[in-house]
């Protein structure tokens, strides 16, 4: 081959791709800021004037229910499951991966099974639970599975991440005195920092996308996620509605994108490391 | 899978030579409790909502229940009613094995083809591979369906460019032949999250193989066959596994870009969307149970048969030195 186009290609063919995976999202934000009458007329991404009112009618909400209302009430629920992930998973897999007791083993196992779930088996007598304790059309059932450690994923990463940690540091606090809460605190959870980081990422990124629970769990307007919220344009196809639905849009991924930019060195390690899905 | 780097190796010196026990004439017992006392959350959630929620969604499967008036057992009607009495059942079978065979391996294959490319990019690789994988982070959400409904509905982009090229499709959304394959590319687009785990088993694959298949003659094509193939081997496989078993769960796609009712003809009525219609719209919860049931045993099979197969394409390089 020509050495110089043995050079270029690689990158001619990532631009390339790069443009026809990027073009979704143009074309949500372009679309968001089109005008009524431009939507389905064009190719063109561009519209022939921003049309912000979009933007404004989108803040409004759906059925009264204002947008700042509805991201309220999704991070209310994604920052509840960060946290409850990253206390109760790590909490476990410092046991799994440092502590001997007798049922290791055969936990650890039942443990590794449980990633391969699919949670439809376990849906139906978890609502009919939730529904006994009067929690449905609360976020209990959103928030509390995540504080009894219940995404097996997360143990298991943070299992792996302490394994490879050098034991010399834990076992000098023990020596100093320290029992297994200390050095679980003051020594292994402060050097896990990149395990924990990683699962509060994908835990706030999987809540904040989260469709089926929320849809099954919450039935009042004023406590719908923002997802729930756009779900009530799914039935509708007029085009008409298409500038407030994609402004809607753009702004319910606006958090997740800015967590890609901020986090995305952990993120793209993250998954190298840990096999998880985004 | 991991390819964080191992550090000091585990107990590599000890003093003494052994490994310090305070309290080692206290007995085992209490070695044993605080391990339970970290685990308990985990154990309560293991029990509560996960064991026993098993053991009751099984028992549910045999039942006729409505979340209001008490089950009543049906034995073994609802799998029959299901596997020979129900067309829509089977026709969602279909839909699903189609969707995992076709958008699975088109999804491994981008992301193999795009870990490649990557490897051989040298310079902005971290500014591709962040920009590649950003549609994983956000294919999953339902804004991003309903840019896809729209991309893919009757005028939308995709039907526009298809016209320009002389092939007329028509929107795919309101077609029953073409919605799922809608759903598939949605899929396809978020190769990023595998092409992250290839690039990392790629570049763990030591570069003296390749020097000397180069030197042995071999070229580029011959290389790609005999050393990454085989070394790459676990990773795909790891892959494969993970998202088979994901690809059949698949949800928010299918409801956002069918209108939530799996259509046009049930054409995009996906296992997981019939069985919420089946369990929490119609109210059959015992026969969405059972539902539950043959998905888990079906992943299971699948899951088991990618395994048994895997001993004959799966190289494990460690495996040699024994």
């Amino acid at each position: 081959m020509n050495p110089a186009v043995k050079r270029w290609l690689p990158h001619t063919v990532a631009v390339v791709a790069l443009l026809l995976l990027l073009y979704p999202l143009a074309w949500l934000l372009a679309t968001s800021l089109k005008p009524a009458d431009e939507v389905v007329t064009s190719l063109n991404l561009w519209p022939s004037h921003l049309e912000w009112s979009n933007y404004t009618t989108a803040l409004d909400g759906v059925s009264g229910i204002s947008v700042t209302r509805l991201l309220g009430n999704t991070l209310l629920i994604a920052v509840g499951a960060v946290v409850g992930n990253v206390l109760s998973c790590s909490l476990a897999a410092y046991a799994f991966a440092r502590l001997r007791f007798r049922m290791r083993k055969p936990m650890f196992g039942f443990m590794v099974a449980t990633l391969m779930l699919p949670h439809h088996v376990v849906l139906i007598p978890q609502y009919i639970i939730f529904n006994r304790l009067g929690m449905v059309d609360t976020y209990w059932p959103l928030i509390l599975p995540k504080f009894l450690a219940t995404e097996a994923f997360f143990v298991f990463l943070i299992v792996q991440f302490m394994r490879n940690l050098p034991r010399e540091l834990e076992e000098s606090a023990r020596i100093d005195g320290c029992g297994a809460f200390r050095t679980y605190w003051a020594v292994t959870l402060p050097l896990s920092r990149p395990a924990l980081i990683t699962t509060a990422i994908f835990t706030f990124i999987w809540t904040w996308n989260d469709f089926f629970t929320q849809m099954i769990y919450l039935f009042a307007p004023e406590k719908f996620t923002i997802t729930l919220a756009l779900r009530s344009f799914v039935d509708q196809s007029s085009t008409s509605a298409y500038g407030p639905m994609f402004a809607m849009s753009v702004i319910s991924v606006l958090p997740i994108v800015l967590f890609f930019f901020v986090f995305q060195r952990y993120l793209v390690q993250g998954m190298a490391t840990s096999g998880l899905k985004g | 899978m991991s390819t964080v780097p191992t550090r000091a190796p585990a107990r590599a010196h000890h003093p003494t030579g052994q490994p310090p026990r305070a309290g080692r004439r206290r007995g085992k017992r209490e070695r044993h409790w605080p391990a339970y006392v970290f685990l308990s959350p985990w154990m309560i959630g293991a029990v509560v909502l996960t064991l026993v929620p098993m053991a009751v969604s099984l028992y549910l499967s045999f039942t006729d229940y409505n979340l209001f008036d008490p089950p009543r057992w049906v034995g073994l009607r609802n799998y029959t009613e299901m596997l020979t009495e129900d067309p829509r059942y089977w026709r969602s079978v279909g839909t699903t094995l189609l969707y995992v065979v076709i958008a699975v391996p088109l999804k491994l294959a981008l992301a193999l083809g795009a870990a490649m490319l990557l490897k051989n990019l040298g310079r902005g690789r971290a500014f591709y591979r962040s920009a590649f994988y950003a549609p994983s982070l956000l294919g999953a959400s339902m804004s991003i369906a309903l840019v896809w409904r729209a991309l893919f509905n009757d005028g939308g982009s995709v039907s526009h460019v298809l016209d320009t090229v002389g092939i007329h499709t028509g929107g795919w959304v309101g077609n029953p032949h073409l919605a799922v394959y809608a759903v598939v590319l949605l899929t396809a687009w978020q190769f990023g999250a595998p092409m992250v785990i290839f690039l990392a088993g790629l570049q763990q694959i030591p570069s003296d193989l390749y020097e000397a298949a180069a030197l042995d003659g071999a070229g580029r094509w011959r290389q790609f066959a005999s050393v990454t193939v085989p070394m790459l081997s676990p990773v795909v496989f790891f892959n494969l596994v993970l998202e088979t078993i994901q690809s059949f769960q698949v949800f928010t796609p299918a409801f956002a870009i069918s209108g939530g009712d799996g259509g046009p003809a049930d054409s995009t009525m996906f296992y997981t969307l019939y069985l919420y219609e089946r369990g929490f719209t119609a109210s059959h919860m015992g026969y969405a149970a059972a539902m539950a049931w043959l998905l888990l045993i079906a992943i299971g099979a699948v899951t088991l048969i990618l395994f048994k197969t895997s001993r004959s394409w799966v190289f494990y390089a460690d495996e040699e030195g024994r």
